[in-house]
């Protein structure tokens, strides 16, 4: 008998610590499976920041240092810089990057940084409990929203993809969903463009993956995949904000 | 051969030396220098310079160089360094060596820029959030900021722990005859816990996140081990006429250079004044300082700062010692008739 879908060689064989409906070890998924068939595991070296990211060891068999809350795109600098024939990825949440780590985000990208972000907006923080993050939607109520997020007290949801994509070094930015079949394959089809746009040095590239988080959300799984599909996506268009060619390269 | 040099410059030639390849850094006065020798010189032995967006960023990019198994610097001073703690904490945590350079200035807040010693406390007792100590290391002349600079990375990579040059403005600023090139030939030990990726051995991973229950006591206890074989092993300090000296002077940095030029005018007086410098601020001369000062009964401790090392060597000293202080804070700068006259009053 011929098997049709096995566990990628990346992808270590345990339980996750995601709660039951996430989306985000589908993330996991992604990223191992485009490991293996681009045959880097090897090479590669993940850098998680501090949220439901951070036990990114546990899952992928690969080498990964722990970053600072915020910090892992200027970890993923100074690793590069070192090894620049690794492949050197961040992987972070939306507070992780679009809050506390804005900074570093923008300026490895801006110099054009030969690494790659996997970014996980669920509109949350995950793992401390449900508060507000600079990618709640208006009107949606978490444990520091209690009435729901105001655009005059809180301000407006953060664009990441978008905004990176204005960046002269970046050469991909895109924006993914995780929450049906049909997304899953556009966003493995992201990271693998991502991931080869640093092995061909072309530069910064992210994905920004759209995640449901059903506990914090206070709703069902199935549920929640409908507020992703009707919610998150109308303010956050999935799509590729830049894709940089060798020609725009030279 | 010896050459004119500005202690920041031997600083930053001493980095090269060591075999450092990568420094980040952001700028702030008074260590410009530094990082602008390094813009200037890396390259010529292969090494990578990033202008880094803050200091945040910098000790970040230190943390990912040193993670993949490199000699890597950054260098700050006052507000710098306090954005750098949490990542010195990190450093600790992660077991990861680095060298940090901190030319210090007058706190709090912005401050100034004139010599001074007032973050003692926040290099020696922490900065940083949880139990770890950096090593620290207390330069007083040019050639101390090449040598200590080679000796720091050695002390680091020894100890997988960060490490910092603690200097006053004066050293950072001053120029001295230098020899340029190390006393002892510079290796640079294997480091096989390194993050190269995972070929022909399993997958490795560098973190600071324990939270399995016990899991982070053990850890803070195999820390201490380390900085208790630190205290066994690394303690460097420099004596001055203490055979006989009636009064002991301890103080580092320049202060301690102040104190030479007194303790000479205090001999040819008849006053028999000696001087200890601790060189290594962490670990502390504590034992050497407990010896001497149960026979000194009395230590006059100078600093550039309110009190700050002070309290380390009240702890050190031996029971019935006598410790007096003379600081000069905010940019003051002691002169060696004030260190005399100081003498002069607790001896009389």
């Amino acid at each position: 008998m011929q098997a049709v879908f096995t566990r990628p060689k990346t992808l270590k064989d345990t339980p996750t610590h995601f709660c039951p409906g996430c989306t985000h070890g589908i993330a996991h998924r992604i990223v191992a499976e485009v490991i293996d068939e681009l045959g880097i595991r090897e090479k590669t070296i993940g850098i998680p920041g501090v949220g439901c990211c951070v036990f990114l060891y546990k899952y992928l068999d690969i080498d990964v240092l722990e970053a600072p809350h915020g910090r892992a795109p200027a970890c993923a600098t100074g690793m590069k810089r070192v090894l620049p024939d690794r492949i050197i990825f961040a992987y972070q949440g939306d507070g992780d990057m679009a809050a506390i780590g804005t900074s570093e985000v923008i300026h490895a990208a801006n110099r054009g940084e030969n690494i790659t972000v996997i970014y996980i907006n669920n509109s949350v923080y995950g793992m401390t409990g449900g508060q507000m993050a600079p990618t709640t939607l208006l009107g949606q109520q978490t444990t520091t929203t209690p009435y729901g997020r105001n655009f005059r007290t809180e301000g407006y949801p953060i664009r990441m993809a978008e905004m990176l994509a204005t960046l002269e070094g970046v050469a991909y930015s895109a924006r993914v969903a995780l929450h049906k079949p049909k997304y899953v394959m556009q966003a493995k089809k992201a990271v693998e463009k991502a991931f080869t746009m640093q092995i061909n040095e072309m530069g910064f590239s992210v994905v920004e993956m759209l995640s449901t988080c059903n506990t914090n959300w206070r709703v069902s799984p199935t549920e929640a995949i409908d507020k992703l599909e009707n919610e998150m996506i109308p303010y956050f268009p999935l799509g590729v904000f830049k894709e940089r060619t060798g020609k725009d390269f030279l | 051969m010896r050459v004119l040099t500005k202690g920041n410059i031997a600083l930053a030639e001493g980095a090269i030396q060591a075999g450092c390849k990568f420094y980040f850094g952001y700028p702030i006065t008074p260590q410009n220098d530094i990082p602008e020798y390094l813009a200037k010189h890396l390259p010529r032995v292969g090494g990578t310079f990033i202008p880094a967006e803050s200091e945040i960023a910098s000790i970040n990019m230190i943390l990912g160089a040193s993670a993949a198994g490199a000699r890597a610097m950054t260098s700050s001073s006052g507000p710098g360094i306090s954005l750098m703690q949490e990542g010195f904490s990190y450093l600790a945590g992660s077991e990861l060596p680095a060298v940090i350079v901190n030319i210090m200035r007058i706190g709090p807040g912005l401050g100034g820029i004139a010599p001074t010693q007032g973050d003692y406390n926040q290099a020696v007792h922490g900065g940083g959030h949880g139990d770890y100590r950096n090593i620290v290391l207390a330069p007083a002349s040019c050639q101390e900021m090449f040598d200590l600079t080679i000796k720091a990375f050695e002390l680091a990579d020894k100890y997988r722990n960060p490490a910092m040059i603690l200097a006053d403005a004066m050293v950072g600023q001053f120029q001295e005859p230098c020899r340029l090139t190390p006393k002892e030939p510079v290796v640079i030990p294997q480091k096989p816990w390194a993050l190269t990726g995972a070929k022909s051995r399993p997958a490795q991973l560098i973190k600071s996140l324990f939270l399995g229950p016990g899991e982070m006591e053990v850890h803070n206890l195999d820390l201490k081990k380390k900085y208790d074989t630190m205290e066994q092993n690394e303690v460097m300090y420099e004596t001055r006429h203490l055979d006989d000296a009636d009064i002991m002077i301890i103080a580092f940095g320049t202060p301690s250079r102040i104190a030479k030029t007194a303790i000479q005018f205090l001999r040819q007086e008849g006053v028999r004044a000696g001087l200890l410098r601790p060189i290594t601020l962490f670990p502390f001369p504590s034992k050497a300082i407990h010896e001497y000062s149960s026979r000194i009964h009395k230590v006059l401790v100078v600093e550039m700062n309110t009190g700050q090392m002070l309290r380390d060597v009240q702890l050190a000293c031996h029971n019935g010692t006598k410790v007096y202080f003379y600081g000069r804070p905010g940019g003051g700068i002691p002169y060696p008739d004030d260190i005399m006259a100081q003498v002069k009053k607790i001896l009389s």
